[in-house]
Order: structure tokens, then C-alpha cells, then sequence
């Protein structure tokens, strides 16, 4: 499966992602820069984590008008993947692609540890090689991750399937607990937990690993190769 | 046509303006002689700014010459952006460490946050990736609201900063004391990866060459920063407000990102960070040492305001600015980089043959100096030096071992000191882990970070402790250095070399020159001994605040290299039936300790004596054995003694400790003898571990979550959860209940 890794100015999670699926999953990997206009070639796409833009206005908003988020808007159409990590939940959210907002922190602080999370569905494609209800350790590292949305969105969220991870113990506010959702047609998953930073032993742990893993499978299964 | 309202060359001299901007008479009479006439107000500010303390050094060179910076891994010494070391295979790496200390006394988030990024474009400067930052950083009485408000917004300001460019905040140390109420001390450092054939140098090299600027644009902030950064705080320090900096993160990415694909380009000739004193160091700096002059048209550099003078221009510290020399020609290339990332390099002037900085503005020459003038003929004085009354006193002074009535009351009193108390509040709001390489996060006794695609990793940590440096200057230098080494050993490492950041009062006072003088004197002596050459470092003096000086704080940063993932080594305890091991001896020393701190209120008597040659074999035999496969566990014992040290070694692991120690209870928990390590050793090792260093099994690990220690006149045991609750708990509480 070939991604694409988006570098917005100001992502500083691009290498951890590229190095996630090309060095330890062995997948091809390209950075494509936000002034790209095309994801001819590529079968699943990734926005990383960072201060696109300084996080300045908002977290995200100023990347969402960056041309290639033309391109990954169409490939969302298309059903093919597309995951969000921590400011590329961030970007999706604003970019529409996802319900919802994220807000500042509960406590107001930047918060960077390993955390706890639940999946709560594991009928995704991001999800597959996961258990229902298993707990997984997975770093956040991030100051505007309280994840809110509206009642009526909320009962949608969940009638629909769309809470994909929860925390363990609410770290930053987020409502019901939401680490991670995906939108409705379940192609696009928006998360504030780095599963990138969770893919090697020697850095703390693999939890991550899987997810990555499941896109591939999936890829195996529905990408056909030209 | 320049503002009517700046001051002539005559009422500069008639009314000693220069003084205003912290020249002497003396100073002004050399300027003059220099230049063979007098300087105008631009030009006055240019040696103003670069003969302060904080570009010149010159009240502390003399003494900086006494450590040795040279050795078989130093491949660029002091003198640059940052001094770089040799790790095989072509590779490298550059690390420096430096102060922001007056900016973050009065305005803490922004004094901090550029404190960072001024660091990080040393590193890059040099051609590095920074791959990782650590600091080191002292507050007064946590207890007082401004104190709080002070260390939550530097901690803040270092998150900010730090978290936005992407570069993990990994290590450094905290304390507080009442000596840093009025002067709290910031000091930032950055490391980061090189190969050798990518090394820049700041030089200004061929005639005709462009000098261009690339990055944030020149503002009004900052003027005089490095003045500033050179003398006392007073009571008006607020008013110095517009002297401290604005930051920039985002902007620094890009510049990072542009400055790192420059670099490759073979049109570069030089690169320098705008850091303190701004366009006027990178510009003389980099043209003295090319032996070069430059001209620069000073209409061209981009401004943030209108009406900008050329005073303002020279001496702004506006953040995120690169001076960059380009062989003539190519220009377009250097331009073509930096403008993917959203930047402008913009051609400012050229190097000329004439070794002068010459500045047009408006199509008038508004300053024209002689480069080596500013940068290399600052004058160098020799301070008188006078053994401080405190010291005679404090040396005369009989030890004691201290009376503790209620020890288990005492060991989680101490445990809760704030300086000693778990840093979690602090390093979780730094993300510690972008860019994946991290190994060893925050908490262990140094952190690690590997160094992909290779088997090697390097270890990294932040050390002084001041009230040993305050007791005794001499044995606290060479004791900050050591314990730095320590921390680099305990975690599998080699200690390569160091950068230091010296942080003392004023030097004009005999006594505050005299504590520099020795302290550099014993951080020599440990650098000569452990190996370890000062490859750079920054100068802070001046830190008092209404006449009182801080303890002399000659921060220590040092890099270790490991070889193989395998010698990685934690301080945390593995699996219960290890046996426990402590390394060195354990000696009644409560002079500068924690337990005298707090039984006190202040530090008396003598420093905890330091055999180096001692501290080296131990550390070779500890590195060796690690290196052996022998240790599941290695940790540095320091501030708190082993009241600190016991709990540490097992907080958070859910396993407990029974240890036997020789001597009595008081001195085997707080005692903070110098040359200790813990050590747990899987017990099929332990006969072999005990032969190849000088330790002593002193007890195990345990299932059991207590520590059982055993003293020759009385037992203690401790619930491990209940310390480390106290432990844990202390600094949140603090800040929770900010006023």
C-alpha cells in the first residue's frame, strides 16, 4: 500500500508517521507537500500531527484551504483512507470531513504522556486487528484535544458506530470520552492519540502498530494496484 | 534622513551617554582611540551591545581559558554557534547550552519561549537537525505567588515554544531556592544530529559575496537585550520590559526547515543566528573571522515598523532572523529554497575587502567601525578576586550530624521539598516524544534519544547543585560536573564532552569574582579527569537582585554516547530478587543537603568532600559492567541522599526494597556523600558485579511495595505508595493553589 504522508507548514509529526509505516510496517511512504495538487498513486493518506500554521487562528483552520485539502476531500468521497492524528484530527474537523470540534484542554495545559484507550469498534478499517473493548496504551501529546460536539451529533456518533476509541480516564474534557471518530461511512478517522509514536518496543510500546496494520489489511483487500 | 532626536557625537561624550547603555569611561575612551574620532549614536550602540559581557565575555575570559576544550571527539570547539563532537562513522553531534534569564524575570512565558528558539539556532546553524532540548531552570520560595507565577509561565513559555517546532523537551532539572527569588535563572539547551561533511561555520568569506537575510522581520523589540542580560535587576527592571523578545515558533519551523535545506546547497558560504545583538554580532562576528568587511544597505532588511533608525535596526533582537552569506551569483538558488517554505532571503549588502562594517541608510553612511573592533578588541579585565567573608566562616565550621526526631516525618518532608519532589507537573506539559527517537523519557537519571538508522543513542542531562557551589565553590564546580557525568554513565553511557552555562552575581564584587574563578577552577579539574572538554557555553553574570546574588550556578550539559540499544540502562528497579547494590561511600556530609535545607532554612559548613579519581574508576567500572549485560538498573545518587535516591529507584514499578547500610539511620537516608550509585544486579550476576566494581550488596528487591531499611542503630520501614504519594503530589499541590 503506498500513503502519503501531508507536510502542511508547521506538521512536525510527518517523519514519526512516515517512519511508522515505511520503516517499521515496510509500506511505501511519500511526503506530499500542501501545495500538491494530486493523490494520483497513493492508497491511503495521513495527515500528521503538529502546529500547521502555527495553530495560529485555530488549531487547523488555516490548513484546511491548503490545495492538496482539495484532493484529500475527493479521496474521502471516494471511501479510501484517510486518518488524522492529533493536529490532522484537528484539520479534518475543520476541513468538515469529520463532525465536532476540538477545544482547549480542560485543565488549559499541554499534556504529553501515554494513555489508556478503549476501542469501542473494531469493524474499521483502522481498527480490524483490535479487540472490542480492549484497552491499548497510546501517547497523546497535544493542547487542544477536548474533543465536543452537539447532543443530536452525539447520538448519531454512536447509533452510527462512529466512536471508534474512548479514554480510559478523560485526560483534557472531551466529551464522552472520545479519543478518536470516524465519519459515517467509517473511511475517515480523526484521533487525538499518536498511534505512530506507539509502533516499536524500544520506544515504550506497539499498541499503535495494529492500527496501522489494519489499513493494510483492508488495503490488501479493496486497493487494486495499476 | 535620520531622526533629529538621536543624540550627537558630542553629547554622547559630554553627556556620557555610553553609560546609559553600560559602557565605562574607559570603554568610551578605547572606542575612541579605536575609531580615531568619536562615535556616533549608531555606532556607540554597536559597541555598546557587542562589548557587553554576554558578546564579549570579558570579564569572565580569563577564566574561561582554564577548561580544557579540546579532546579526541571535539571536531568544533567554543567560538562558534555551538561545539560539536565526533560519534563515529562520520557522524556528530552539536549541542549548547545557554541563559535567558533576565528576559524570564520579567516576562516569563515570552523569556522562556525565546530562550528556546535562540538555542535551537545555534544548533542549526551549525548545519545540525536539533533533536532535542533540555533545560535547567531555578525559582525562589515555591510558596510565594509570584514564584509560581514565574515557574508556571517559564514552564509554559519552554512548552510553547519547544512543543510547536517539533522538538522534544527531554530532560533538565528544576530547583528552588530563596537565593533565585528575585533572579530566577532559565537556561535552555538544544543537541542535535550532524553529519560532518554538513558542518557551517559563521564566516563572511569572498569579496563580493551577498549577504542575505532570511526570516522574521526587524522590529522595535529586544534593543538592547544584551545589555541588558549584562547587569544587575534593579527595582526598574519592568520598565526594561520592551527589551525582552516576542516569540515566534511557527516561523522558526520554517526556518529551520529552509536553513537545513540551504545547507546543502554549495552556494552557501556562511550562516549565523540574529541571536543577541542581532544583526550587529552575526554581521562583524562573521566578517572577523573571515578576516572580511561588510556593507550592508540597511534600507533592504526588512522591518515590522515604519521610521525604524539604524540604532533600532542594529540593535533589535527580533527572533527567528538568519544572516546567511551566498556566493554572488546564486542568490536565486538560496532564494528558491527558502521561499517553498514561506520565507524570503533578501540580499542586505556584500562582503567587501575593507575590514569595516559599513552601514548605508537612506544613501548616507550612518555607521562605519572597524569589524574587529567590535568583535574582537573588546577590553579584557582581570577582576580582583577576595575569599568571601560566608566562606572563611563556613569552612571554620565543625560537622554535624543533624538530630531528626521523627524520621519517617523527615523522609517524606524531604521527599516533598519541591526541588526534589517528582517534575511530572513539568515535563508532561513539554511533549517529549515527537520526532519518535525518544527512549528514555523524562524522570530517569539523563534521557535518551537513539539516533535512527544506526544501533547508537545518546544520553543527555542538565546538572548543578548550587548550594554545594555556594558552600565551597571549588568542590561544587568540579562536584556539578561529576554528577553530570554520573547521570550519563547510570544510563549506559560515555560522557563525550560538555557545554556549560555559568550563572554567577557580579564579577565587579572581588567575592562574586572570586566564586567564578573557582568554580571554573573545580569544573576544570572534574573535566580534566572525567575526560569530558567544555566544547561551549554561555556566560551569565550579574544575576542579583537589589544587591543579593544568586548562588553561583555553573549549570552543566552534557551528552554521552551509547553504542548498543542493549546497554540503555534506567533507574528503574526491573523484577523483584534483584540484588541491590550501592557504590561508594556513604560518609556523615549534610553540608548544602536537602535535610539541612530543611531543618534550617538555609545551607552552612562544608560541601560534600569529591575524591575525582575516586568518581572515575567508579564510573568505569559501572559503565564496564553495564556494558557486561550485569545491571537491570543503574541510578546516580544525589540531592536527598538516599532518602531520594532509594524510593526513586522503585516509584512507579510496584516492587519495594530491603537494604542494610552501616551506618546510622540519619546518615544512611540523608547524608549526601558524592561518588554514589544504586545499582540492582539480577542475582545470577551479582558475584560478578560485586568483583568488577567497588559496590556493596546492600539488600533486594522486593514483591513486597516497602522499603525496609536497616541502619546500625535502628530500622525503618516505609510503604512505598504513601512516599511516593508525597513525592508525587507536592508540586501539583503548590501550583493548584496559585494566588
Amino acid at each position: 500500500m503506498k500513503f502519503a504522508v501531508i507536510v502542511f507548514p508547521g506538521s512536525n509529526c510527518d517523519l514519526d508517521m512516515y517512519h511508522a509505516v515505511k520503516d517499521v510496517l515496510g509500506e511505501e511512504a511519500e511526503y506530499v507537500f500542501h501545495t500538491e495538487t494530486s493523490l494520483e498513486g497513493f492508497d491511503g493518506v495521513l495527515l500528521p500531527g503538529g502546529f500547521s500554521y502555527g495553530d495560529y487562528l485555530r488549531c487547523g483552520s488555516i490548513a484546511q484551504f491548503s490545495p492538496i485539502m482539495v484532493e484529500v476531500k475527493r479521496f474521502a468521497e471516494e471511501g479510501r483512507p484517510v486518518l488524522g492524528v492529533c493536529n490532522g484530527f484537528q484539520v479534518l474537523v475543520e476541513a468538515g470531513l469529520l463532525p465536532g470540534v476540538l477545544m482547549r484542554n480542560r485543565d488549559l495545559k499541554f499534556m504529553c504522556k501515554t494513555v489508556d484507550l478503549v476501542v469501542e469498534n473494531n469493524e474499521t478499517m483502522f481498527t480490524s486487528e483490535y479487540a472490542v473493548q480492549e484497552t491499548i496504551r497510546v501517547p497523546i501529546a497535544h493542547g487542544e484535544g477536548n474533543y465536543y460536539c452537539d447532543e443530536a451529533t452525539l447520538e448519531a456518533l454512536k447509533a452510527n458506530g462512529q466512536i471508534a476509541f474512548t479514554y480510559k480516564e478523560n485526560p483534557n474534557g472531551s466529551v464522552e470520552n472520545i479519543a478518536g471518530i470516524t465519519n459515517e461511512a467509517g473511511n475517515v478517522l480523526g484521533m487525538m492519540p499518536h498511534p505512530e509514536r506507539a509502533v516499536e518496543a524500544l520506544l515504550g510500546g506497539e499498541d499503535g502498530k495494529r492500527l496501522f496494520t489494519s489499513i493494510v489489511k483492508w488495503g490488501a483487500r479493496h486497493v487494486t494496484y495499476n | 534622513m535620520l531622526l533629529t532626536t538621536e543624540p550627537t557625537a558630542t553629547q554622547i561624550r559630554d553627556e556620557r551617554i555610553y553609560a546609559t547603555m553600560g559602557l565605562s569611561d574607559d570603554e568610551y575612551a578605547l572606542v575612541v582611540s579605536l575609531l580615531g574620532r568619536e562615535p556616533n549614536y549608531t555606532e556607540i550602540g554597536l559597541f555598546s551591545v557587542m562589548w557587553s559581557e554576554h558578546c564579549s565575555y570579558k570579564n569572565s575570559k580569563p577564566v574561561l581559558r582554564k577548561f580544557p576544550t579540546t579532546g579526541k571527539h571535539v571536531l568544533q570547539g567554543p567560538g562558534e554557534g555551538a561545539g560539536i563532537v565526533d560519534i563515529g562513522d562520520g557522524q556528530a553531534v552539536a549541542f549548547k547550552i545557554e541563559s535567558h534569564n533576565h528576559p524570564s524575570a520579567i516576562e516569563p512565558y515570552q523569556g522562556a519561549a525565546t530562550g528556546v528558539g535562540g538555542i535551537i539556532r545555534d544548533i542549526f546553524s551549525m548545519g545540525a537537525r536539533p533533536i532535542a532540548l533540555l533545560n535547567s531552570l531555578r525559582f525562589g520560595d515555591l510558596n510565594e505567588s509570584r514564584v509560581k507565577h514565574l515557574f508556571g509561565h517559564v514552564v509554559s513559555g519552554i512548552a510553547g515554544y519547544g512543543n510547536c517546532v517539533g522538538i522534544p523537551t527531554v530532560g533538565g532539572e528544576v530547583a528552588f531556592d530563596p537565593a533565585y527569588s528575585g533572579n530566577p535563572l532559565v537556561n535552555a539547551m538544544c543537541v542535535g544530529f550532524i553529519r560532518h561533511e554538513d558542518i557551517q561555520k559563521g564566516i563572511a568569506e569572498g569579496v563580493g559575496n551577498s549577504v542575505m537575510y532570511v526570516g522574521a522581520t526587524t522590529g522595535r523589540d529586544g534593543i538592547h537585550g544584551a545589555t541588558f542580560a549584562s547587569e544587575e535587576l534593579g527595582e526598574d527592571a519592568d520598565e526594561k520590559r520592551p527589551a525582552v523578545q516576542v516569540g515566534d515558533p511557527f516561523m522558526e519551523k520554517l526556518l529551520i526547515e529552509a536553513c537545513l535545506e540551504v545547507i546543502k546547497h554549495p552556494a552557501l558560504v556562511g550562516i549565523q543566528d540574529m541571536g543577541a545583538a542581532g544583526l550587529t554580532s552575526s554581521s562583524a562576528e562573521m566578517a572577523s573571522k573571515a578576516g572580511m568587511g561588510i556593507e550592508m544597505n540597511l534600507d533592504l532588511v526588512p522591518q515590522r515598523e515604519t521610521g525604524m533608525t539604524p540604532y533600532e535596526m542594529m540593535l533589535s533582537e527580533s527572533q527567528e532572523r538568519m544572516l546567511l552569506v551566498v556566493k554572488a551569483g546564486h542568490e536565486d538558488e538560496i532564494e528558491a529554497i527558502v521561499t517553498k517554505w514561506g520565507l524570503h532571503a533578501i540580499k542586505v549588502g556584500e562582503v567587501i575587502e575593507e575590514k569595516v562594517l559599513r552601514l548605508v541608510h537612506q544613501g548616507e553612511i550612518a555607521a562605519e567601525v572597524p569589524v574587529d573592533a567590535l568583535a574582537e578588541d573588546a577590553p579584557v579585565y582581570h577582576k580582583p578576586s577576595k575569599v568571601p567573608a560566608y566562606y572563611e566562616t563556613f569552612q571554620a565550621m565543625k560537622p554535624v550530624t543533624p538530630i531528626v526526631e521523627d524520621v519517617m516525618a523527615t523522609w517524606k518532608d524531604v521527599l516533598s521539598m519541591p526541588s526534589i519532589a517528582s517534575k511530572r507537573w513539568v515535563y508532561e506539559q513539554y511533549d517529549h516524544m515527537v520526532q519518535t527517537s525518544t527512549v528514555v523519557a523524562p524522570g530517569s537519571d539523563a534521557a535518551v534519544i537513539r539516533i535512527r538508522e544506526t544501533e547508537k543513542s545518546l544520553a543527555m542531562t542538565t546538572d548543578c547543585n548550587a548550594k554545594y557551589v555556594y558552600l565551597d565553590p571549588r568542590v561544587g564546580g568540579a562536584i556539578a560536573v561529576a554528577e553530570a557525568a554520573r547521570n550519563i554513565v547510570a544510563s549506559g553511557a560515555e560522557p563525550l564532552a560538555l557545554t556549560d552555562c555559568l550563572n554567577f552575581g557580579s564579577p565587579d564584587k572581588p567575592e562574586g569574582f572570586w566564586q567564578l574563578d573557582q568554580a571554573v577552577e573545580g569544573m576544570a579539574e572534574a573535566c580534566r579527569t572525567l575526560d569530558t572538554p567544555v566544547i561551549g557555553g554561555n556566560v551569565s553574570l550579574y544575576n542579583e537582585s537589589n544587591g543579593q546574588a544568586i548562588y553561583p550556578t555553573p549549570v552543566v550539559g552534557m551528552v554521552g554516547l551509547i553504542e548498543k540499544p542493549e546497554h540503555i540502562t534506567t533507574s528503574f528497579a526491573k523484577q523483584a530478587g534483584d540484588v541491590v547494590f550501592l557504590l561508594g561511600e556513604t560518609k556523615a556530609e549534610f553540608g548544602g543537603s536537602a535535610l539541612q535545607m530543611l531543618q534550617d532554612g538555609k545551607v552552612s559548613g562544608h560541601a560534600p568532600t569529591l575524591d575525582l579519581e575516586e568518581e572515575r574508576q567508579t564510573q568505569k567500572a559501572l559503565l564496564h559492567a553495564i556494558r557486561d549485560g550485569l545491571v537491570t538498573a543503574a541510578h546516580d545518587v544525589s540531592e536527598g541522599g538516599l532518602a531520594a535516591a532509594l524510593p526513586e529507584l522503585v516509584f512507579g514499578t510496584g516492587f519495594g526494597m530491603d537494604v542494610t547500610i552501616d551506618t546510622d539511620l540519619v546518615t544512611a537516608l540523608f547524608s549526601e556523600s558524592q561518588s554514589r550509585f544504586l545499582v540492582t544486579v539480577d542475582k545470577a550476576h551479582a558475584e560478578t558485579f560485586a568483583n568488577v566494581t567497588n559496590g556493596t550488596a546492600i539488600g533486594t528487591v522486593t514483591e513486597a511495595s516497602t522499603l525496609v531499611v536497616r541502619a546500625s542503630d535502628r530500622l525503618i520501614e516505609m510503604d512505598v505508595q504513601e512516599l511516593e504519594r508525597v513525592w508525587e503530589g507536592a508540586i501539583p499541590c503548590y501550583m493548584t493553589s496559585e494566588a
